[in-house]
């Protein structure tokens, strides 16, 4: 038992502490570590400095112009990168549909595709969920059938996350109808700009635009643009869920929310104490973190698991339900803090450019906007009721 | 012991419905929440016709003397519908502070106009650094002349941007967290130096902050005894939180209505995803829930109206503490239940699960009831 970082370790994190001063630019930090809206150009640009100093593609082999860091020292850049305000890195093109070309594609779609993603020309997103299919996501029935050297996509994708910044999307469609429902789906790779690629934004509850939904009508896509094999296209899908699922826990997130919620907390005032010293509150917050600690050491020990040669399996799914609830709480805390100031709606004030005097704490107009938005963790990436379902099937054995 | 409506009651709880049903489609709701005064006038005046806002009044100002019953009944259509009107702000807080601290001449020249709705009132009792405590006051009137000098500043004042009036507390005398001392002023929205700062609300709602700025007042401008208002704003609170679990009773309502039937219709797997134990008995915690929060809003109905003691206290601050409980627990584990659309702005079901929230925010949070319940706990 050592739970300690080698002195290899301590040094990386010296390394990626000295990268983070020196590189990460102070307006972007700021609008992470203050919830605020970040923009197409900020997340263009950070990726720029990543792929610069080599860190962009992490689960990549160096030939493809990844970086080889160990289980232990990607945890260290998501704890580093979490407390520096690191914006996420969106996982569409670099961490999903770059692996499934990595060990799927040919050598062509290798050449063509991942020196894109490198250098930010392609910002990809995601075409599995359909209306008709979310958590049973082998329902879906976006069809694309071959007609000579294409393939004609017709069909609805729908939470497209990003979809509006994306020319790319990864798809999985229906190639075959007279198979189970698994063994008919193939992996498309379709250029956004195709005519007949229709996309709609979908204005979330908290009056975001983040999602969307992708409408095809007589797509024609090159065959070339096929990853692997026609109709085999659910392994290369369920394969990319695996890599989805990691990091989905968020221990690094919680963290620096964490840290945020106590600073709030040490602000507000409630009977003329800060609030991080009234009973009931720091109790709550207390329990959270407490939360936290066990959710950090379950992670680490599944990062030492895999460091030591083994694969993550269903534990990743009991730590992404534990630690999207552990978030949401911490949302939960932060809009309580704020208390009858969690009402009003400022949106001038989620701007970094807001000059005027804050309504009531410089941090508080997000707050209910992102306890709201965050419901979404507990139902993305597979649906916490779908990991529950993994676990006990897989651990389990039900 | 019957728990029934009578038929008074009844009646006029389905008008309200009726009136609801007809003129408060989810589709229209939006549509009223983005005007600039952020709800209906039209529908405003329907109620004022109706005799709906003068329902807590007097039958010389066209109401009925209704008690807490009559305004749950009102309120819980109101909810259902996630209606935008000021009808808790003006008629029952307004109504009720100005029905209780006005004095003969106040009351002529504000209650009529309450009572049909052309007044409308908004009431600021909280402060920006007061969390939910009513009677942390900063803001001061000092004796000027023969009325007051006001300063100060009151937080998030629903319905505030598009008051005829407004009421506000401020501090005669005292220290800061002083129920002694206490003074309820009705000011005129326009009077030089009353600023506000107008918001939207998550909820859909709009309100604002008041800034009161050396705003000079006569000395008919107070409200009851001078630095004596605590009672009457504790007590007129306890109305309005009556009402607000009423409110949140409808939105729940309708919120479960609204899962349940997704959990019918929404096929995953070949089956409507009802048929999934786990979600079967999360929509059974659901109704729980509804059942646990209508029970209190019920007895807070009651005790509405009832003479001021530690029994009212206690039963109002338990009845808002499980309100706001049931009220998160129910958008929370809906939205779960829904996926992907329970989230989108163009669903209602967000729309319910956006006040149900903002209610545990308003006159009082969860901790805040608790807290006031374990100071009146009882030795035995």
């Amino acid at each position: 038992m050592n739970m300690n970082y080698t002195a290899e370790e301590l040094a990386f994190r010296d390394e990626v502490r000295a990268f983070l001063d020196e590189k990460l630019p102070a307006d972007i930090a700021a609008k992470v570590k203050g919830f605020r809206k970040m923009t197409k150009e900020d997340h263009q640009r950070w990726q720029k400095i990543l792929s610069e100093k080599g860190w962009y593609a992490t689960h990549w082999p160096e030939e493809y112009g990844g970086v080889k860091w160990s289980p232990v020292q990607k945890h260290i850049w998501d704890e580093e990168s979490c407390a520096y305000g690191v914006p996420r890195t969106i996982p569409f093109g670099v961490n999903m549909v770059a692996p499934v070309i990595i060990k799927f594609g040919n050598e062509e779609q290798k050449q063509h595709y991942l020196p894109k993603i490198l250098s930010g020309e392609h910002w990809w997103c995601q075409g599995y969920s359909e209306p008709g299919a979310g958590s049973d996501l082998a329902s879906l029935k976006t069809r694309a059938v071959r007609d000579g050297d294409h393939y004609i996509v017709n069909g609805q994708k729908t939470w497209t996350t990003l979809g509006q910044h994306a020319n790319m999307i990864f798809c999985l469609v229906r190639t075959n109808t007279e198979v189970k429902a698994q063994e008919g789906i193939s992996f498309l790779l379709i250029d956004m700009d195709t005519p007949g690629i229709t996309v709609r934004p979908i204005i979330t509850l908290d009056g975001e635009h983040e999602v969307n939904e992708v409408f095809f009508e007589d797509v024609k896509v090159p065959v070339e643009n096929l990853v692997g094999e026609e109709d085999k296209g659910w392994t290369y899908a369920k394969y990319l869920l695996t890599y989805e699922r990691t990091g989905l826990a968020g221990i690094g997130l919680s963290k620096a929310a964490l840290s945020h919620l106590k600073q709030l907390a040490s602000r507000r005032l409630k009977n003329g104490k800060p609030l991080l010293e009234d009973p009931s509150f720091s109790q709550r917050i207390a329990q959270v973190e407490i939360d936290l600690m066990a959710a950090a050491i379950s992670n680490l020990r599944i990062i030492a698991a895999v460091e030591g040669g083994g694969v993550p399996g269903a534990e990743s799914s009991m730590l992404k339900v534990k630690g999207t609830e552990i978030r949401q709480t911490i949302n939960d805390l932060a809009r309580r803090a704020i208390g009858p100031y969690a009402i009003p709606f400022v949106e001038e004030e989620m701007s970094l450019d807001y000059e005027g005097e804050f309504l009531s704490d410089e941090n508080a107009a997000p707050l209910s906007a992102q306890y709201f938005n965050n419901r979404k963790l507990s139902i993305f990436g597979g649906s916490n009721e779908i990991q529950k379902n993994i676990v006990s099937k897989m651990i389990l054995g039900l | 012991m019957d728990f029934t409506l009578s038929e008074e009651q009844q009646m006029l709880q389905d008008t309200v419905a009726r009136l609801v049903r007809g003129e408060y489609s989810f589709e229209k709701r939006l549509e009223f929440s983005e005007t600039e005064l952020g709800f209906s006038e039209d529908f405003w005046k329907q109620l004022g016709e109706l005799g709906l806002t003068a329902v807590p009044f007097s039958e010389e100002l066209g109401g009925f003397g209704g008690g807490g019953v009559e305004i749950q009944s009102v309120m819980t259509e109101l909810g259902r519908g996630l209606c935008l009107e000021p009808y808790l702000q003006s008629v029952v807080l307004g109504g009720g502070i100005l029905s209780q601290a006005g004095n003969a001449e106040q009351q002529e020249k504000y209650l009529s106009g309450v009572a049909t709705g052309e007044l409308k009132v908004a009431v600021g009792l909280q402060e920006p650094q007061a969390y939910y405590n009513q009677n942390e006051v900063s803001t001061k009137a000092e004796k000027s002349g023969d009325g007051y000098t006001l300063n100060g500043r009151k937080a998030v004042v629903i319905g505030g941007h598009c008051a005829d009036l407004l009421i506000v507390s401020a501090r005669t005398s005292g220290d800061v967290r002083d129920a002694d001392g206490i003074s309820l002023f009705a000011i005129d929205p326009n009077a030089e130096g009353v600023e506000r700062r107008t918001y939207p609300t998550v909820d859909g709602s709009k309100g604002c902050d008041v800034f009161l700025n050396n705003v000079k007042v006569g000395a008919d401008a107070l409200l009851g005894e001078e630095g004596k208002a605590a009672e009457v704003i504790e007590y007129q609170t306890g109305r309005a939180i009556a009402a607000l679990c009423a409110e949140a009773v409808g939105c729940m309502e309708e919120a479960n209505e609204l899962t349940l039937e997704y959990l019918k219709q929404r096929k995953q797997f070949g089956v409507p995803i009802g048929k999934f134990q786990v979600l079967q008995h999360r929509m059974v915690d659901m109704m729980s829930e509804l059942e646990q929060a209508r029970s209190m809003a019920i007895l807070a109905a009651s005790f509405a109206d009832a003479e001021q003691s530690d029994e009212r206290r206690r039963t109002l601050a338990a009845a808002k503490n499980v309100i706001n409980r049931a009220g998160q627990f129910i958008s929370e584990k809906g939205i779960q239940s829904h996926g992907g659309i329970g989230m989108t702005w163009e669903y209602s079901f967000a729309h319910y699960a956006k006040r149900l929230v903002m209610i545990g925010h308003q006159l009082g949070d969860e901790d805040f009831h608790l807290e006031r319940y374990a100071s009146l706990l009882q030795a035995s």
